[in-house]
């Protein structure tokens, strides 16, 4: 029986080196994936750039008929140029983009998807869905919530609270609804202020130093992001204050995740996942599939959660630049 | 603040005396919207006129405002630098970089800190002579080298950084901090830097010939030459002195924050030529005024202080504001056609 099997085995072997090509087909898709993504210009863009690439490294050395391209921009004109450079210079047959704007894209990404290429969209949804064959994405809503509720419930219920923001995007917008959205049921925590910081270390910290200087008594501030939560505690120790007590950042940098697997600052309790890992899965996900033929689910969410002490070391990447 | 040309039409007289007070006049154009500017801060929070919030100003003002200083003499002399804010970014970089390895090979802290000093400046004014080089004797135009040169600076500097943070290690970052966090007689060490750049390029603008070629040069560039003005070794000059002034602003910006990122000096060229415009210096070149230059970048982080500290507007409308109150303030010191 086992004789047999392997002079199977040989035969098929010895027909797949005859006739090449045409076999190896039948076995798998051939796929050229284009992935389109923004450049790194802050950390966690930087954290998107590395973690594509090391996507591509890894699927391309498993899978010989994988073929990754990596484009990165630098606004939504350069990406929508980029689409159609992959399309007809590179040939794609699969897509996975991280749209610069929900809005600019969209149409762009509809004339790459009626040329029959899979598309896979990542973190921010196109307008019109029909451009889309899966959409992969963190949840900014729970951006928002689990902070609220984590601050909610360590503060007891009371305290005064004040808040960074991003760039005026919907995703900001979200993560901040979200927040106030809990923060209604606790009619004694105070926001004072949330102003936007950009996402920024030196903006984050002239604003809390502002902050600082505008509130005598603050309790914890939502740094909305690890980035601007450095920023936040450079100017609190500047300002020798010594009443706020918890800073929450968010999306799990590798610098604030090592801090509190540590416990090195205790303003830094806990923090909520972001990771800009999201993108690696997508790449696999989306080429694994299309190897096969497959399809993906419509959409895919990857949750954030709560990181704290405890569960911290299964969110540190210490290799990745975010 | 008198051109060259015009000096030689202008005959004595009560009109030139007239004339010559009207400009000055103008010229205190940011000197009364700082001082407007103060009075609503003051009116809208209490907070603002406390010295504690003064300083945070002024030493957050130090960074671009040292810039600016060196700024004012390359548009002076006709010139223009866009990347000066990647450079920063660079430099900063190529600082934590240079004084994480001299920590690793166990040199002390503070040794590391002079020696990361120093290569700031050093880098600030390389880059400096190269920017001067490629214009006066490569022929290009300093818009575009200097275009060229932000792209160049800024990407690799996130190549180097991977496009996360480049960290300071911890036991330089206590060494280093002084530097931003200390103060001396009660006032941060940035603002006293700050003080002495301006001191110094006042100086230099206002009472030496070196300062004088700059004017010629940016007011008419042929009859400089005929007037036996070493043009390009002058245009030379002012970009090497405004790349060891982004030198001393990164030195005293690294301990800030002890990291350098690729948003790191994001848009510093645009507030740095701000603050020049609206000191006073024409964009044309030919004259202008250092002192001008120091009180429009304290203006400029005053209006966002302001903001930072009301929320009577919108979070959405802060830029339109700022926008507003450079427009104004501009208006106030228009020159006469």
């Amino acid at each position: 029986m086992k004789t047999i099997h392997r002079r199977l085995v040989l035969a098929l072997a010895g027909a797949g080196l005859a006739f090449g090509a045409p076999l190896a087909a039948l076995a798998q898709n051939k796929v050229t994936l284009g992935v389109a993504i923004p450049s790194a210009d802050h950390g966690f863009t930087g954290g998107i750039v590395w973690w594509a690439n090391e996507a591509r490294k890894e699927l391309e050395k498993k899978y010989p008929d994988l073929k990754v391209i990596v484009k990165t921009s630098k606004d939504a004109g350069e990406q929508a140029n980029q689409l159609q450079d992959l399309v007809t210079a590179n040939k794609i047959n699969a897509l996975v983009i991280f749209p610069h704007e929900s809005a600019a894209l969209t149409k762009p990404v509809q004339q790459v998807h009626s040329k029959g290429v899979y598309v896979t969209v990542v973190d921010r949804g196109l307008t019109d869905e029909s451009g889309q064959d899966a959409y992969v994405a963190g949840d900014n809503t729970a951006f928002g919530k689990v902070p609220a509720e984590y601050l909610a419930k360590a503060l007891g219920g009371k305290g005064d609270i004040v808040a960074l923001r991003g760039i005026a995007t919907t995703l900001d917008n979200e993560r901040m609804d979200a927040f106030t959205g809990v923060m209604k049921a606790y009619p004694d925590i105070h926001l004072l202020d949330a102003k936007y910081a950009n996402w920024n270390r030196d903006d984050a910290f002239k604003t809390m130093q502002d902050f600082l200087t505008r509130f005598k008594h603050i309790d914890a501030v939502w740094a909305a992001d690890d980035d601007m939560a450095v920023g936040v505690l450079k100017a609190i120790d500047q300002a020798k204050r010594t009443d706020i007590r918890i800073v929450f950042g968010g999306a799990g940098a590798k610098g604030m995740i090592k801090t509190l697997k540590d416990g090195t600052d205790k303003r830094i309790q806990a923090n909520v996942s972001y990771s800009p890992k999201f993108i690696y899965d997508a790449i696999k996900l989306t080429a694994e599939a299309r190897l096969k033929g497959e399809k993906l689910p419509a959409k895919t969410i990857i949750p954030s959660v709560l990181i704290t002490k405890d569960n911290a070391k299964d969110f540190y990447f210490p290799d990745s630049p975010f | 603040m008198p051109t060259p040309p015009e000096s030689t039409e202008a005959p004595a007289g009560a009109g030139a005396r007239a004339r010559h007070a009207w400009a000055r006049l103008h010229g205190l154009g940011p000197v009364v919207g700082l001082v407007v500017l103060c009075i609503a801060g003051f009116a809208l929070n209490h907070d603002f006129a406390t010295l504690d919030n003064a300083m945070n100003v002024l030493t957050r003002t130090a960074f671009i405002g040292i810039i600016a200083v060196g700024m004012c003499f390359v548009i002076v002399s006709g010139g223009i630098d866009l990347s000066v804010g990647s450079m920063a970014a660079l430099i900063a970089g190529g600082v934590i970089l240079l004084m994480n390895s001299l920590g690793k090979h166990h040199v002390p802290p503070t040794l590391a800190v002079v020696a990361g000093a120093g290569f700031a400046v050093l880098l600030g004014a390389l880059f400096g002579l190269a920017h001067g080089l490629l214009i006066t004797r490569g022929r290009i135009e300093p818009f575009i080298v200097t275009l060229g040169t932000l792209g160049i600076f800024r990407a690799t500097l996130t190549w180097l950084s991977d496009g996360g943070a480049i960290t300071l290690d911890n036991d330089l970052a206590d060494a280093y901090a002084p530097v931003y966090y200390a103060s001396l007689l009660g006032v941060p060490v940035p603002v006293w830097v700050f003080l002495l750049v301006a001191v110094v390029g006042a100086a230099i603008l206002n009472r030496t010939a070196f300062g004088r070629y700059v004017q010629a040069v940016g007011s008419n560039e042929q009859v400089a030459r005929y007037a036996a003005v070493d043009v390009d070794f002058t245009k030379l000059i002012t970009y090497v002195l405004l790349g060891a002034c982004v030198g001393v602003a990164t030195l005293l910006y690294v301990p800030r924050l002890g990291s350098a990122s690729p948003t790191t000096g994001l848009l510093w060229e645009l507030e740095a030529i701000a603050s020049v415009i609206v000191g006073g210096t024409a964009l044309k070149g030919g004259s202008g005024s250092v002192v001008g230059t120091v009180i429009g970048a304290i203006l400029l982080s005053v209006i966002s202080n302001i903001l930072n500290l009301t929320s009577i507007i919108s979070v959405y409308l802060n830029a339109a504001v700022q926008g507003g109150v450079i427009i104004v303030v501009a208006f106030m010191q228009r020159r006469r056609r």
